[in-house]
């Protein structure tokens, strides 16, 4: 999947159990889910750009998959900033916009707080191989096989389904179809591209299964699945800066449970 | 297919024949346990493997089918070829050794850790047989398992095979429409009856004895036999015909998603392709050959380079003499192509609808679009099939409708990608003559093939496009 996978080779990431990577990813993100003040979400999102040199990513291939979030947060803050609830001194009046202190904050806590869950989402999914974090599944968390390896047989189609939207746009260009409406033609395409997906899927369970996939004997693991002091450190790392980030908003005052809200 | 029985005795290897349609297919799966119940369609009758229904026995019997891409299951080819084994419990030790014996036995000489999407067809192939080479299998099914490859490539598959079997003392049921590849290294040769004709056995023994006694019929019954030459009348050539289209300096590539620039996969092209004249492409798997059909005919803009059209293709179109920049329509009756996989080209949902497209896109009356698509139809003897839905037809009859599909627009140039690819011997004949038949009309033909039978029938000139770039070309 050259889509999401980021080279890791040279970062001690490539080294962390997938499961591990998920489970900081999740305590990190679900802290920040607690609350919506600019304090907490600052924390993290600073703690997690003064380590992420270590993790020894290419930056460009880093930014590459962040500045879509980056924009939408952009986008997202510009608006409420704009539109956002009016409270306090108001500095701009002109319409429906109305720019107050109010507006400002929470468009900086919107801002902050998508970062702070984008950033180290993309970079703890983005070093994770999908073939890995299957076995990780099925071996520590204990998912049910079938299940996980179904769904990563079903990930690399994803790839091929990209080629398979390429080739029927050539085939209907070939066939003097390309010229009508877009929207009808994207629909019927779109169309194609389900059918010849399900045949797909319907080709890959036979060779599954011709390999002995869903055999009533038990699985065995060609590559074991396994924590070390690394997946200890990482998961610690999430831990202290969540825990940093609550303490802190909480000193300052700004922590605000969402579900009083 | 129905009222067949068939004993095959551990360690024998057998070649399995039959024409398109026979249920050749229908048997290997049937024998691998990978049918499905009675929800998928009716059985009758009885299928054991060692007395045990094959379902029972799962990874007894090992299948390699047809298509490359529908059998790669993980990303990376060692743990591809590893897939099999940890289904059937193999200890993980164990494993990684059967997954290097399985990719030296099939020659696929790359790292453990190299991404399958990566392979091209015919080494997703090779992939394919040795994940079931890891099983270790007592059965060997193997359906058209070198279809797909370039001579070499299916000669070294099939080395591989053989050497496997031998050595493991596996059965081996092998369908291969090439039966000259196999027919020197198989103990037994089956042919299946067409199900239209009965079905049952046609004819059962070592090769020597089936080909003699029923080689001819066999042959017109479209089975490749051996010895028994399928060619065409090649109709008279006039000379050398005036370029309709012409490549110069053209490299071509794809762009991969999300990248900016596409990746150049065959470099410094010069092609011509004159009315009235065949050009065969050939080459290697994964050299570029497809990818610079589709440029030629104005699907793929090229990397460098130019495809221009004569004024006299290019005439009444609008956007000047580069075919990438004309409108489909203008396309459909200058330049027609055939995919390499009909499904991609299918667009309705009955076989009749699916040969008026392109006389409906361009502005056909009714009793015009009749009067070409029905004797098409009869012509590919798809008349009995006319209503029926095009996804559910065979092999060689989808290769015969997309063919008759981009000819009922009467292209000046038409373009086919390895379309002889996977076809019974009578297929064969009868794409190959409709083929001639447009070259001897006028038509510039160009087509893709690993097939030297069809570019040794078919071809006026050949253009070899190499991996690295290189070009041959000779007369």
């Amino acid at each position: 999947m050259s889509l999401f996978a980021l080279d890791v080779r040279r970062s001690p990431l490539a080294r962390v159990n997938p499961v591990t990577k998920l489970a900081a990813t999740l305590v990190m993100t679900m802290t920040l889910l607690l609350s919506i003040d600019p304090v907490s979400a600052g924390v993290t999102l600073a703690l997690t750009l003064v380590l992420l040199p270590l993790a020894r990513l290419r930056a460009r291939q880093l930014w590459l998959r962040l500045w879509p979030i980056v924009l939408a947060a952009g986008v997202g803050a510009a608006a409420t900033v704009v539109y956002g609830r009016v409270s306090g001194e108001v500095y701009l009046e002109w319409g429906l916009v109305r720019i107050s202190d109010g507006s400002i904050a929470l468009s900086l806590s919107i801002l902050l707080r998508v970062l702070a869950i984008a950033v180290p989402s993309v970079v703890l999914f983005a070093t994770t191989d999908p073939t890995d974090l299957a076995d990780g599944l099925a071996q520590i968390v204990r998912l049910p096989a079938r299940f996980v390896l179904g769904a990563l047989a079903g990930l690399r189609m994803v790839g091929l389904l990209v080629d398979d939207w390429r080739e029927l746009s050539m085939a209907r260009r070939a066939r003097g179809v390309a010229d009508d409406g877009r929207i009808r033609r994207f629909l019927s395409q779109a169309f194609a591209l389900f059918v010849l997906a399900v045949r797909r899927g319907t080709k890959l369970a036979t060779a599954m299964e011709a390999r002995g996939f869903g055999a009533d004997a038990p699985r065995t693991w060609a590559r074991p699945s396994r924590l070390s002091a690394a997946d200890g450190a990482l998961l610690l790392i999430a831990v202290a800066i969540a825990a940093a980030s609550v303490v802190a908003a909480v000193a300052a005052g700004t922590w605000v449970f969402v579900f009083t809200l | 297919m129905s009222g067949l029985d068939l004993d095959i005795a551990p360690g024998q290897h057998v070649l399995l024949l039959g024409a398109s349609g026979s249920g050749k297919s229908t048997l290997l799966r049937g024998l691998a346990g990978v049918l499905g119940d009675a929800e998928d369609g009716e059985d009758a009758g009885e299928l054991l493997i060692n007395g045990r229904a094959p379902a029972a026995v799962r990874g007894r019997a090992g299948l390699v089918l047809q298509d490359p891409d529908a059998q790669v299951v993980l990303a990376r080819v060692g743990d591809d070829v590893a897939f099999a084994c940890e289904n059937l419990g193999v200890p993980a030790d164990d494993i990684w050794r059967r997954v290097d014996d399985a990719l030296s036995a099939v020659g696929l000489d790359v790292p453990r850790e190299h991404p399958t999407a990566a392979l091209s067809g015919g080494q997703k192939q090779r992939l394919a047989l040795a994940g079931v080479l890891a099983m270790r299998p007592g059965l060997l099914l193997l359906d058209e398992p070198t279809a797909n490859l370039d001579p070499e490539g299916a000669a070294l598959v099939r080395d591989a095979v053989i050497e496997v079997a031998a050595r493991t003392g596996a059965t081996l049921i092998v369908v291969e429409h090439r039966v000259e590849l196999w027919a020197d290294h198989v103990h037994r040769v089956v042919v299946l009856g067409a199900s239209d004709r009965g079905g049952g056995l046609l004819a059962d023994g070592d090769a020597e004895s089936v080909f003699g006694a029923h080689g001819q019929a066999l042959s017109d019954a479209g089975v490749w036999v051996p010895g028994i030459p399928v060619g065409v009348d090649a109709r008279p050539r006039a000379g050398v015909g005036q370029v309709l289209l012409a490549a110069e300096g053209v490299a071509v590539g794809r762009r991969a998603f999300g990248d900016r620039m596409p990746r150049i996969v065959a470099s410094g092209i010069d092609a011509r392709l004159r009315a009235g004249r065949a050009l065969a492409i050939t080459g290697p798997n994964g050299a570029g050959k497809s990818t610079f059909a589709m440029t030629l005919a104005g699907l793929l803009p090229p990397a460098s380079g130019t495809v221009r059209a004569s004024a006299e293709l290019a005439a009444g179109t609008v956007r000047g003499d580069a075919p990438v920049r004309w409108r489909a329509r203008e396309l459909l009756t200058r330049i027609g192509t055939v995919f390499q996989d009909p499904e991609h080209q299918l667009l309705t949902t009955r076989v009749r609808d699916e040969l008026a497209v392109g006389p409906r896109a361009l502005g056909l009356s009714e009793a015009e679009i009749a009067a070409r698509v029905e004797p098409l139809l009869e012509r590919l003897r798809l008349t009995r099939l006319a209503e029926v839905n095009p996804f559910t037809l065979s092999g060689g009859e989808k290769r015969r409708l997309t063919v008759a599909a981009t000819l009922v627009s009467r292209p000046r140039v038409l373009l086919l990608d390895e379309p002889t690819y996977g076809q019974d011997a009578r297929t064969w004949r009868e794409l190959a003559d409709l083929v001639d038949e447009q070259r001897a009309a006028g038509a510039a033909v160009a087509f893709v093939s690993h097939d030297p039978a069809l570019v040794a029938a078919l071809s006026d000139d050949t253009l070899t496009i190499l991996p690295a770039g290189e070009i041959g070309e000779a007369a």
